[in-house]
């Protein structure tokens, strides 16, 4: 019992002060949002595009990245010769609508608007949520995990995910969905009581990720089921995923 | 040895070392079916054991390792009617090898006691665009237990946890498990028909996401099959920062099981430190290449990222600190009476048993098999730096979670050693183009267990062929025999106990 409640008062008090104060501390070398500058694009030069694994880059009007396809594995800034293409540090990715997830030289990024009074009232305090891997690696995986962890405490919210699809109010749906998780994914849909959201994290849920194209999947979610909210990345940061529920729900609109 | 045949008939390697495939043994099937069986009982371990297409007929290749030789023996025969005979009865580690032959290849296992498809999938060459052609996963025959007070649970594809997708089939008699049986498929992605026709711009990709926890150990193992085809020399640096990035992977693995162990039997304190410090060795992981998984870390030649002597002794510091938290985390897990009651002789599984599946890991080393890559086939850095293997010999929970400690405790040694000595230099090579008609085999110890990669080139240089094997492969089979007897309500400690992966099974 000593042991206990030393070890209790050794551990310390782990939860982030976020979204009220500062968010944890990201890596030096995190790669976050793309930054694009078109007009030191060299005419005609199609390396950083060349090199992307998923296709995520789009050359014409001009310079941009499809953040539901990149994996940000960076590749692309280290082929580019001119400095165009860079990855900052903003961790905020999440977006309503899939065409959004464009970032260019044009325009913002359009970050995830909150849902409309009527859900809001409903979910805004109270969020349960059922998990299904469909063809996930296990990582988008374990940073939804991480959510229910001290440091991040997302009951906090509200938020919590829960066991049976009929508790949740939504899904969040990882992984390119393999053909053999079509049904059971679509079964888990359907046993959400309406009205219910979808939320598709990970490249792999938005686009298919490195299995874009792949027979043996369907490029992500909404092959299956309408989605809510896309979370790029691969995986994405726990805070990327906390950003866009906490979006989603109103809870940072005005940041 | 005397006579020449059995096992001396195949073809000794290194693993990382590759070698034209015109002077693998080609070898009759007596000869091939009496090397396998006899080297498995002279204690080699069948790693690898797959089909490749030639012309109308099938060119079985077997990888076994000799662990006592640092060691790999190498045969190939052809099969050209409808199937093979089944070697499983003599031979138990082969039974999934045989039955992923059959489902890959359409050629059957004649004789195999329990012919059934792997994951679900259509053979090779043919995607899911063709048609179902196959049943739906888990939709099979299960084994059966039949009588009065004998009744059946059906448990997944989706599970309660956030946890990948797998079917589970108990047979019971009141809360006793007499059978368990796994069926899995579902996170079917087809990696290994993708990297055909490779190395190409997304091959690394598949690499780091065949088991997105394991990233750092799969993309090790494809660079060094890769490298090894290429005669690429990895510079010393890249080989420490491809250790230390290994044993990272391990530690936050291992630590956050442990925590997850706890939440299984319902002790909350180990369970929420643990699972907080996990964190802390990906957030060191990302402190290297900027991504807690190590994603763009490891790539062919070396690796993607280097880093400075201030960032080397940050990681240092922070390494240090991590641990101290996750021994006075996990240390009260063995004062625990509550927590030892559940651990101990919970989900055994003998050695023998273990030594018959073939286990890997963790998982073996807690049935007392003394395996481990890292030292029976060392690559890169542990070539010159070791490691010691950490034993129990319990075979049950408690063993798999001491081991695991054991692990944290020698894995935070090696890592702090590797970082106050990292040899000076570049951190990558250029790989060059792959040598035509070869093979290489790889074997690297992932926190699971022995990761395996087998690639064989065409004449073209291009991949023709290759194989994955995750630890995950030969010991989801273990946690299905450490249930007989068990309470079902003992099934998600067990499970934990292994915590295997799907989408590794699954390719």
């Amino acid at each position: 019992m000593f042991k206990l409640l030393r070890t209790r008062i050794q551990q310390g008090h782990r939860t982030t002060a976020y979204p009220d104060g500062p968010a944890p501390a990201l890596p030096e070398r995190f790669r976050g949002r793309p930054v694009v500058a078109p007009e030191r694009c060299a005419a005609g030069c199609r390396e950083c595009a060349q090199a992307c694994p998923t296709g995520a880059i789009r050359l014409e009007p001009s310079l941009g990245v499809d953040l539901g396809k990149c994996l940000f594995c960076t590749e692309c800034a280290s082929a580019c010769p001119s400095g165009a293409l860079t990855y900052g540090g903003d961790y905020r990715l999440a977006t309503r609508e899939r065409a959004d997830l464009v970032v260019d030289a044009e325009r913002e990024l359009r970050l995830a608007q909150a849902l409309d009074e009527k859900m809001r009232r409903l979910f805004g305090r109270a969020l349960k949520l059922r998990q299904v891997s469909a063809g996930g690696c296990n990582a988008c995986e374990s940073e939804i995990n991480v959510l229910s962890t001290v440091v991040w405490d997302i009951a906090r919210f509200g938020i919590q995910i829960v066991a049976s699809p009929r508790h949740a109010d939504g899904l969040i749906v990882t992984g390119p969905v393999t053909e053999n998780m079509r049904l059971a994914l679509l079964k888990t849909y359907e046993a959400i009581a309406p009205p219910k959201l979808v939320i598709a994290v990970g490249a792999c849920a938005i686009s298919g990720g490195p299995y874009l194209d792949h027979p043996e999947a369907h490029n992500g979610a909404a092959a299956v089921v309408p989605v809510d909210l896309y979370v790029p990345g691969c995986p994405p940061h726990p805070l990327t995923i906390l950003d866009g529920l906490l979006r989603l729900l109103g809870r940072l609109a005005e940041r | 040895m005397s006579a020449p045949g059995g096992v001396s008939r195949l073809q000794r390697l290194k693993s990382g070392v590759a070698v034209p495939r015109a002077e693998l043994p080609d070898l009759p099937w007596t000869d091939f079916a009496e090397a396998v069986l006899d080297g498995a009982s002279r204690g080699l371990r069948v790693v690898a054991y797959f089909g490749v297409e030639e012309g109308r007929g099938l060119r079985l290749h077997l990888v076994m390792a000799d662990d006592s030789a640092a060691q790999l023996a190498v045969g190939t025969t052809r099969v050209d009617g409808d199937g093979f005979p089944s070697l499983v009865a003599r031979c138990p580690q082969l039974h999934l090898f045989e039955r992923e032959i059959a489902e890959q290849h359409g050629r059957r296992a004649f004789g195999h006691p329990w012919p059934k498809p792997v994951r679900f999938a259509p053979p090779f060459g043919a995607g899911h665009d063709a048609g179902r052609t196959t049943a739906l996963p888990g939709v099979t025959d299960f084994y059966q237990v039949e009588g009065e007070e004998v009744h059946e649970v059906g448990v997944g594809p989706v599970h309660a946890g956030v946890i990948e997708p797998g079917h589970f089939r108990f047979q019971c008699h009141g809360e006793r498990v007499f059978h368990l049986e796994i069926s899995l498929g579902y996170q079917h992605r087809g990696v290994e028909r993708a990297l055909l026709g490779g190395p190409d711009r997304r091959s690394i990709t598949y690499a780091e996401t065949l088991a997105g926890d394991t990233t750092i150990g799969h993309a090790t193992a494809y660079c060094e099959a890769i490298e090894a085809l290429a005669g690429t020399d990895v510079p010393a640096r890249a080989s420490a920062l491809r250790g230390v990035a290994l044993e990272l992977e391990r530690l936050a693995s291992h630590v956050g099981d442990l925590g997850a162990l706890a939440g299984d039997v319902g002790f909350l304190p180990t369970a929420s430190y643990c699972g907080r410090i996990r964190g802390d060795f990906l957030n060191l992981t990302a402190e290297i290449c900027g991504n807690r998984f190590g994603r763009g870390l490891v790539r062919p030649g070396g690796t993607g990222f280097d880093i400075d002597e201030a960032g080397l002794r940050r990681l240092g510091e922070r390494l240090d600190q991590a641990y101290a938290d996750s021994r006075s985390a996990i240390e009260l897990l063995w004062d625990a009476p509550s927590v030892m009651e559940r651990f101990e002789g919970t989900g055994v599984v003998p050695r023998e048993v273990a030594a018959e599946l073939g286990l890997t890991g963790p998982a073996a080393r807690a049935s007392g098999l003394d395996r481990d890559a890292r030292r029976d086939h060392p690559s890169g850095i542990y070539r010159v730096q070791h490691i010691p293997v950490a034993l129990a010999d319990s075979g049950d929970v408690f063993a798999r979670a001491y081991v695991r400690w054991l692990e944290i405790q020698r894995s935070v040694t090696f890592v702090r050693e590797q970082l106050e000595a990292v040899p000076r230099g570049p951190v990558r090579a250029a790989p060059g183009a792959l040598g035509p008609q070869r093979l290489a085999a790889a074997l690297v110890e992932g926190w699971r267990g022995e990761i395996c990669h087998v690639a064989l080139t065409g004449e073209d240089g291009r991949l023709a062929r290759y194989k994955v094997v995750d630890p995950s492969f030969q010991n989801w089979s273990a946690l299905a025999w450490a249930l007989r007897g068990q309470q079902i309500s003992d099934f998600p400690l067990c499970n934990k106990s292994f915590n295997l992966s799907y989408c590794g099974h699954d390719l």
